[in-house]
């Protein structure tokens, strides 16, 4: 992960970060999303781990959620789409992001194991603030996974060193309070909150929540060292079911075509060198 | 006297990360944790400033009508022929439950950390009732999410909370009971935290919500453990409530667990039947997991994801448990048992018969475990029962389970 962070940052532009959901809407075709997404231009994935009561998320990732877990999606195969993935690219970093509970009832020692053999470089576990280290963060980093931490506009420069303290890989900047989903804010008052974050950490900062167009994309890509783009991808997803819910011929190309779009986004993105 | 609490009291927790032995903690999303703290800020002021406490205790008095009685249920107690029954009448309190209490004390809160605007979640609608009352009383505008199903089945409260002024939102995803209108609830705090206060309305969530609706509804116990000894000059061989998140029974509870020879059983919905499920039982039938900022006792599968559950009462309709029962549970200083919808209902009509009293249908599990336990008792021996609520928001839903048309 970090060197895919230098070698982005000596090419001079940020990184597009791409979250879908794994086993929406059944497991072989999230698989092939996911392979799909390094050569439409994702340069790290974010593996979505279904749960049913995903309290931070908007309606787009909770149907998602729910359509993985009726086809049978569980951790373990979340996994092994990680696994598979690997077999064939060992270089896209990828992020497992979710909620701790089906993580914490799989035992966090053997996930970890399992995390490690099938590849993941980190994870993003929504439900789990500083305050909570003891439970996955530090048994993480002891394996040499990322454990990568939200930052809020809510986290203010008192709450910064605390929420940044175990924090690696990059740091995740929420453009706004609020769940998956919402209106992009100002790219300027998102550019701010960046620099601050900056001014207490070398890690790159990636923003997220509420990008969905290249447009955005470019916009936010001007201040961050990377774009998130999360509930447009799973949207996609959704618009090309069928009307009972299976894949289509649409579905993969669909996802492709977006991030081949949003790839572009950030390719255009000039990094202001501010130093 | 040394004044410190009992090295082995069970009454010090939680610690100051809000854990009851594994139980408890802080599970959110970071843009809650800073407004979480806050909240523990206010509260650890609040819980020693004498005028905080003068207020609630004089709101207490003129607005909610408290003390409640403690009342000999004569008839109950003649008609099982064992131990004396009291119930702890709650459901006298201004707007029908035990609710109440907590809502005032944590509007008091909202009001000292200045927020401008309540939500809460409702399942029986007797929180969101009583929500809607203090929002009123004290100017606030509010929000209530409700389960689609219960803004069916609970149909009265609706129409209150909307006299009230409060705006209902009934939520649609999963099967639209209380757990998911607690997720509802928590996306639009994350939303607007500057203006928001979430005032939740059980003895569950994260820390400090758990102690503080405990601490807000310790006052039943407190009372309740006056008035028998001022009644019988003894305290009660057992206590009994029912237990849905936990707020009405741990508030009878707290205040007696020190007392060791006082046995605590806690009631939960055995729905219909433990084998499948079709029951909320978080206790009896699930296993330690994270929901809604705590760990605690939960209905999940294998792979950790959320059961739905169900009860005949919306009030106990709910996956989980607060966290201090699943630590009470796991020492074994309190017994859970589950009680079936149908001796629930049987329960209410008794109490209704013998007693002149509709109770809810959350309390009504708590009866039907008098009614078995109480017999096999001596005569000379106590049971006090928290009667969290009254059954006015039942009958339609009992109305049409005994097929009588309304
Ligand atoms: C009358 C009554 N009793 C009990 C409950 C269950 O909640 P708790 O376990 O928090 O007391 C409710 C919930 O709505 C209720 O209305």
């Amino acid at each position: 992960m970090d060197k895919r962070f230098a070698d982005l940052a000596a090419e001079g532009r940020p990184a597009l970060v791409t979250y879908f959901m794994g086993g929406d809407p059944d497991f072989e075709t999230s698989l092939a999303i996911m392979k799909a997404l390094p050569s439409a231009g994702a340069d790290i994935i974010e593996l979505g781990m279904p749960f049913s009561d995903p309290m931070a998320d908007g309606p787009a990732i909770q149907l998602a959620g729910q359509r993985a877990l009726k086809g049978g999606q569980t951790l373990k195969k979340t996994l092994e789409i990680a696994r598979r993935f690997r077999a064939d690219d060992q270089h896209t970093p990828i992020v497992m992001m979710g909620y701790y509970n089906p993580i914490y009832i799989y035992g966090v020692e053997r996930f970890l194991d399992d995390a490690l053999e099938a590849g993941i470089d980190g994870l993003i576990v929504v439900d789990l603030p500083p305050e909570m280290d003891d439970e996955l963060c530090i048994p993480a980093l002891k394996k040499d996974i990322n454990f990568i931490r939200l930052a809020t506009p809510t986290t203010d420069d008192k709450r910064l060193p605390k929420v940044l303290e175990n924090t690696s890989g990059f740091v995740y900047y929420v453009s706004m309070n609020g769940i998956t989903g919402s209106a992009l804010p100002d790219p300027s008052v998102v550019g701010g909150a960046v620099q601050r974050i900056k001014g207490h950490t070398q890690l790159p900062v990636c923003v997220g929540f509420g990008v969905k167009t290249a447009e955005h994309a470019r916009a936010i890509g001007a201040s961050a060292d990377g774009v998130v783009v999360g509930t447009a991808i799973v949207n996609q997803v959704a618009s090309s079911l069928s009307e009972d819910g299976k894949s289509t011929g649409a579905t993969v190309p669909g996802v492709e075509a977006l991030v081949r779009g949003l790839s572009a986004g950030v390719r255009s993105a000039r990094l202001v060198a501010a130093e | 006297m040394n004044e410190t609490p009992k090295l082995n009291s069970f009454r010090s927790g939680p610690d100051e990360d809000g854990r009851f032995g594994i139980f408890g903690g802080r599970f959110v999303a970071e843009t809650l944790m800073p407004l979480i703290l806050d909240l523990q800020d206010e509260w650890n002021k609040a819980k020693t400033d004498p005028e905080f406490q003068a207020e609630l205790k004089h709101l207490g008095a003129h607005y909610i009508g408290r003390p409640s009685p403690l009342y000999f249920a004569e008839r109950l107690t003649e008609h099982l022929g064992g131990a004396k029954i009291y119930f702890k009448r709650e459901e006298l309190n201004h707007t029908g439950s035990h609710k109440i209490n907590n809502c005032i004390g944590q509007i008091l809160l909202a009001k000292r950390m200045g927020k401008t605007r309540i939500i809460a979640e409702t399942g029986a609608g007797q929180h969101g009732v009583a929500s809607a009352t203090v929002a009123a009383r004290f100017g606030l505008p509010c929000v209530v999410y409700m389960g689609a199903t219960d803004v069916e089945r609970q149909a009265p409260n609706v129409f209150r909370m909307k006299l009230l002024g409060a705006e209902v939102k009934p939520v649609t995803a999963g099967s639209g009971t209380l757990k998911d209108a607690m997720n509802e609830a928590l996306r639009d705090w994350v939303t607007n935290v500057d203006s928001t206060y979430y005032l939740i309305g059980t003895a569950a969530g994260p820390h400090p919500y758990p102690e503080l609706v405990r601490d807000f509804q310790s006052v039943i116990g407190t009372e309740a453990r006056e008035q028998m000894l001022e009644a019988e000059g003894r305290l009660p061989d057992l206590v009994i409530a029912a237990v849905g998140g936990g707020s009405n029974a741990i508030g009878i509870f707290h205040p007696f667990l020190d007392d060791e020879s006082v046995r605590i059983v806690g009631v939960e919905a055995g729905g219909k039947g433990l084998e499948g499920d079709e029951h909320c039982a978080s206790i009896t039938a699930g296993s330690p997991g994270v929901l809604h900022g705590n760990r605690t006792y939960l209905l999940q599968d294998s792979d950790g994801q959320i059961k739905e559950g169900h009860s005949i009462s919306a009030g106990l309709d709910y996956p989980g448990i607060g966290p201090e029962h699943s630590w009470l549970a796991d020492i074994g200083r309190v017994e859970y048992v589950p009680i079936m919808d149908h001796e629930a209902l049987e329960a209410f009509q008794l109490l209704t018969r013998l007693e002149g009293i509709i109770p809810a249908l959350e309390p009504s599990h708590a009866i039907a475990e008098v009614i078995k336990r109480a017999p096999k008792m001596g005569k000379d021996e106590i049971i006090l029962m928290n009667l969290s609520g009254r059954g006015d928001k039942d009958i339609f839903t009992v109305g049409k389970i005994l097929g009588m048309g309304l």
